[in-house]
């Protein structure tokens, strides 16, 4: 075997030139040639976040709502900085040096080598100077957005608005990244994930200057964004801008829905603001000055503000006293200006007397449903109180009322229906009766109500008995469905043969003879057959809010309608006329009176004038 | 006590220390290349030098465990182990998983093993105690095809699996056969037809027939240094040629220059025999059926190619011939290699810094490609210390297995010296291009269980064996 003992010296040979091979190949490589350092330098990935354009909102008759505008934000990677000239960068973005240094610490606090928004929302204007420029600044990248733009200052509560998505909501949905931007109220918030489409990434290879070479790992990682899908409303923008024109100035609220569908064809809340306000670089600013406004223009109030009814609720006691069978349509009471009972008073205004059911409610009696409530709580069919008024709370729920109607808004109240233990807790669990608790027989006392609700039930007394969900979303385009509840149909529990015998009631109140005593004559209208309530909430704090619920035509209607107008005294001088006149602009589309209508337009029923509230 | 105390004192401490060095370093350059800024732990398990960890312990155990182990255990028992080597690389085709498109592992749970790692020690043994038994001789037709079999039947069985990088490993068993005395004429033999086979592949096929033909010529010329016999011979192909051609012309029969070529060295060839046998002039023969193989062979390599190897492997052997443009497909990977190397220039970008492995540049980071980390974070001095760690082990290696009185022991010592040379070679060589991409791993840095376990004990059969050198005989 030793005599092949020198082959190890050629086995060595062998290995030793291999591995010099190898060390001159490396130092040509390594130190030599400076394409591969280039090379290396060049290649940088960014990945870059592909943002859908929102979806669209139409209102129901196919205008556009609300669409996009495209946005930048320019965006920072610190791991890929590299100095360059703070003045000339300043000068192009408009921003001052502090900032920058400012801002670049924070994107390094954020991560030190993943990307974070540096300045958000540049116009299109700086981005295109910017673009041109951009080789010089290493590390800095733009990313496109879309910004929503309005097509008129309308419906801000309605449509809701967007904005950038806060830490809670990026730990329960890891869809959200730090800077998304996400629906905060209204259909933009109810509809957001369908509205907002998919986001998708693209993966690119970007060279040492900056530009983008190409795909990375040939698109492998790249995924489309789905654009979002578009909204139809059910908003009638005419009738929209309409009322919110008429509450100008006024505090308060309107709501019209389409009783065969619970369609909602307009929701007002006054004092409103310009859903432009909140969008783009302003919209912090923006934002501070409006939630600080006394006024609270934030509030929605058709959805949030719980006032007692008023005058409105009787007729809902009418109908559960027909259905208790405890009063009938020819039953009648005296009223001599006041209701007596014991050591109680019930003021009323003096009207013709005695009135039966139908009258009642024309002249609106205060009276004559102190009555009807005592007999429905104190009805001999129950045990006790306590079983009726169990009863009677039922009444009252079925129609929306003490609860959450389910709608598509995302900040509806339940409004407040008092229930047997909340008296028993009061007063004690004998001590109270119909007496005690009276004041829910005209609408006041311990009932809160929102102007949805009323004008729910305003739908369910159109329909003669049953209502649909309210909701403000028609139809989803693509392969979204709007939710089954709201084409399911939620019966009261009264029947619906009385409701026949209220709405003549109703019909008296708005049309009856001049002078018949009719509450609700400026809701006449010559050609349609209007049904309304006038409703007058007491209010401990200034002067009596205005309201008003209506329906028309009174056969086969087409509009509920609600408003309340704060502080407007009588339900007849200002609800009543408002919503006259937004009914026939809905149905007939032109006003007859147009300078009753300028007189509304002009008024200012706000507590403060205009040269304070600025 | 005393063979205990005689084996301590005897272990070759450099390369115990080599070993040590390389393994950790190994470790952390796979921190390096898998690092992520959330799983920042050493300890952290989910992440693979968390692993690695586990498996140098693991290894450090198995080394002890190679100590412990009487001696005559390894050549004892070589052919068992070899055995039963062969029967798991049979059963992994059966039972195993398929990882990288390879069915090379078992899979135990959580737990994965690789029986071709393994299977390259008990060939070492295998070898080494065939040719170290009594009265066995190298070059005899008896021993090549026991031979033969004994490395090409865990290749097969490996290349079977789908994992050709591995079997191809087995060649390296020549490097030992060679110290061993295999005639130089069959490495000669070796070795042209890997030229050939490149030339092959580069040059057109006439090209390389004219090249053999001339070739032939000057060989003949050299054995003989007869000019006017070789002035002749040519005098002869070329009236041959002419014929041939003048013929086809004439008769206008519209062969393709190959067959033209052929019949006229058909010709030539018959013309050359006769002469050969009546003037007794020698070697012609050999000569002629050497021509004739290199031009079948340079044939059957084009259609091996064509048809026998994938077309990733196709590719690849391709672009590293330069014959080919791969860009974003299989030259990536290499592109990707030689820049994450190239920009690490002299001093490298510093630990952690490396901005090709920290994007995932650079594909099988952590494993085949592991070299690249080195080379961008470490720079030029830090491969050239690699380099030369290995090389310095690699030649230790050597001292040692000729310091070896027992033959066992040397044969094996060259295995483990072969095996290690050729994962050093064609892993660094991949990474830097000069080699087609083949997927092995660098021994001692490349995460792995497997892979780490099979090379330390590789390496730690040897060390004990020369441990004890003293006390063998043979």
């Amino acid at each position: 075997m030793d005599t092949f003992a020198v082959r190890r010296y050629i086995i060595g040979l062998l290995i030793v030139f291999v591995g010099l091979v190898y060390v001159i190949r490396l130092f040509l490589l390594q130190v030599v040639d400076s394409t591969y350092k280039l090379s290396a330098s060049n290649n940088v990935i960014r990945y870059v976040t592909q943002y859908p354009a929102r979806g669209l909102i139409y209102d129901r008759n196919g205008k556009l709502l609300v669409h996009n505008e495209a946005a930048y934000d320019l965006m920072v990677n610190p791991l890929q900085l590299k100095p360059f000239d703070t003045t000339e960068f300043c000068q192009i973005l408009d921003v001052d040096k502090a900032y920058v240094k400012e801002s670049i610490n924070r994107a390094k606090e954020y991560s030190g080598y993943k990307s974070s928004i540096f300045l958000k929302q540049v116009s299109s204007k700086t981005y295109a100077h910017l673009q041109e420029k951009l080789y010089k600044f290493p590390g800095f990248f733009v990313q496109a957005r879309t910004l929503r733009k309005y097509s008129s200052d309308i419906a801000a509560h309605v449509l809701g608005y967007v904005g950038e998505v806060n830490d809670k909501v990026i730990e329960h949905d890891p869809y959200y990244k730090s800077g998304d931007y996400i629906g905060i109220s209204g259909i933009e918030q109810s509809y957001e994930e369908s509205i907002r489409g998919k986001k998708g990434v693209n993966v690119f290879l970007v060279d040492v200057h900056n530009r983008i070479k190409g795909p990375y790992a040939e698109g492998k990682l790249d995924k489309e964004a789905e654009v979002g899908a578009n909204i139809i409303s059910t908003i009638d923008v005419d009738l929209q801008a309409y009322g919110e024109k008429l509450m100008k100035n006024k505090i308060g609220s309107i709501v019209a829905i389409e009783p065969s569908t619970g369609e909602v064809l307009s929701l007002v809340s006054s004092p409103a603001y310009d859903p432009g306000l909140l969008i783009g670089r302003k919209r912090t600013e923006n934002y501070v000055n409006l939630m600080t406004d006394t006024l609270k223009p934030l509030f929605n109030r058709a959805l949030m503000a719980q006032y007692p009814p008023g005058s409105t609720f009787k007729v809902i006691n009418a109908l559960i006293g027909l259905q208790e069978k405890v009063i009938f349509p020819a039953t009648r009471y005296d009223c001599n200006g006041a209701y007596y009972a014991r050591n109680i008073r019930v003021g009323c205004h003096l009207h013709k007397s005695p009135t039966d059911l139908r009258q009642s409610i024309q002249v609106s009696c205060n009276t004559y449903y102190c009555n009807v409530f005592r007999s429905i709580l104190d009805n001999k069919k129950y045990a006790s109180i306590h079983d009726s008024f169990d009863q009677w709370q039922k009444y009252i729920m079925s129609f929306g009322f003490g609860q959450k109607l389910n709608t598509d808004f995302t900040n509806e109240l339940k409004g407040i229906v008092p229930n047997k233990e909340l008296y028993n807790r009061i007063y004690g669990e004998r001590s109270w009766s119909s007496l005690t608790v009276l004041s829910l027989a005209i609408g006041q006392g311990e009932l809160g109500t929102t102007p949805l609700q009323m004008a729910n039930m305003t739908a369910a007394i159109a329909n003669r008995g049953y209502y649909y969900i309210p909701h403000v979303v028609k139809e989803i385009e693509g392969d979204y469905e709007i939710d089954s509840r709201f084409t399911e149909k939620r019966k009261t529990l009264i029947d619906s043969a009385y409701f026949e015998i209220v709405i003549d009631g109703m019909d008296l109140a708005v049309n009856g003879e001049p002078g018949s005593g009719s509450t609700a004559r400026s809701a006449h209208l010559e050609d349609i057959v209007v049904c309304g309530k006038t409703g007058t909430a007491e209010n401990p704090h200034g002067e009596d809010h205005s309201i008003f619920i209506a329906f028309a035509p009174k056969d086969d209607p087409k509009i509920a309608i609600a408003v309340y107008i704060e502080n407007g005294g009588y339900g007849s001088t200002w609800a009543a006329p408002t919503a006259r006149l937004m009914i026939e602009k809905y149905l007939n589309g032109t006003i007859s009176i147009p300078w009753w209508e300028q007189y509304i337009l002009d008024a200012n029923l706000m507590d403060i004038t205009d040269e304070e509230k600025d | 006590m005393r063979r205990r105390i005689n084996i301590w004192s005897n272990i070759d401490w450099l390369s115990v220390v080599l070993y040590l060095l390389m393994v950790i370093l190994g470790w952390i350059n796979i921190y390096a290349a898998v690092y992520n800024e959330e799983h920042q732990s050493i300890f952290d398990f989910s992440m693979r030098y968390g692993k690695q960890m586990i498996w140098i312990s693991a290894a450090i155990l198995i080394a002890f465990l190679v100590f412990i182990v009487d001696i005559n255990f390894y050549s004892y028992f070589a052919y068992a182990i070899y055995g039963l080597m062969i029967l798991l690389l049979i059963l992994v085709l059966f039972f195993g998983v398929e990882v990288n498109a390879a069915r090379s592992w078992f899979q135990f749970g959580t737990f994965r093993i690789q029986p071709s790692e393994f299977a390259k020690i008990a060939t070492a043994l295998a070898i080494a105690r065939y040719l170290s038994t009594y009265n066995v001789q190298i070059n005899t037709f008896k021993s090549y095809w026991r031979l033969a079999f004994l490395i090409f039947a865990p290749a097969l069985l490996t290349f079977i699996q789908n994992d050709t990088g591995s079997a191809i490993v087995y060649f390296v068993f020549f490097l030992v056969l060679f110290r061993e005395g295999l005639s130089i004429e069959i490495l000669l033999l070796g070795v042209l037809m890997i030229i050939l086979f490149i030339l092959a592949l580069v040059l057109e096929k006439l090209t390389i027939i004219l090249l053999s033909i001339g070739m032939i010529f000057l060989v003949f010329a050299f054995i003989h240094r007869n000019l006017k016999n070789t002035g002749i011979a040519l005098l002869i192909l070329i009236l041959s040629s002419l014929l041939t051609f003048g013929v086809n012309h004439i008769f206008e029969t519209g062969l393709s220059y190959y067959y033209i070529i052929f019949i006229s060295l058909g010709f030539s060839a018959l013309v050359y025999t006769i002469l050969a046998i009546r003037y007794k002039i020698r070697n012609v023969f050999a000569l002629l059926i050497f021509l004739f193989g290199s031009i079948v062979f340079t044939f059957s390599v084009d259609y091996f190619f064509d048809n026998f190897l994938e077309p990733h492997q196709q590719k690849r052997i391709n672009v590293v011939l330069g014959l080919e443009s791969d860009p974003l497909g299989v030259e990536y990977n290499v592109n990707q290699s030689k820049i994450a190397i190239g920009s690490g220039g002299l001093t490298g970008k510093g630990f952690l810094k490396g901005t090709q492995t920290k994007y995932d540049f650079v594909p099988e980071q952590s494993t085949d490609f592991i070299f690249c980390t080195i080379g961008e974070e470490w720079g030029f001095l830090g491969t050239l210390t690699i380099v030369t760690l290995f090389l310095i082990l690699l030649l230790r290696l050597i001292s040692l297995a000729e310091r070896q009185r027992s033959s066992f022991s040397r044969i094996y010592g060259y295995g483990v010296v072969s095996i290690l040379f050729f994962h050093f070679a064609i892993n660094i060589g991949m990474t830097i291009g000069l080699v087609p991409v083949i997927g092995i791993p660098l021994p001692f840095f490349s995460y792995g269980g497997s892979s780490l376990w099979a090379f330390t004990l590789l390496l730690f059969i040897f060390l004990r064996l020369d441990a004890s050198r003293l006390e063998m005989l043979r």
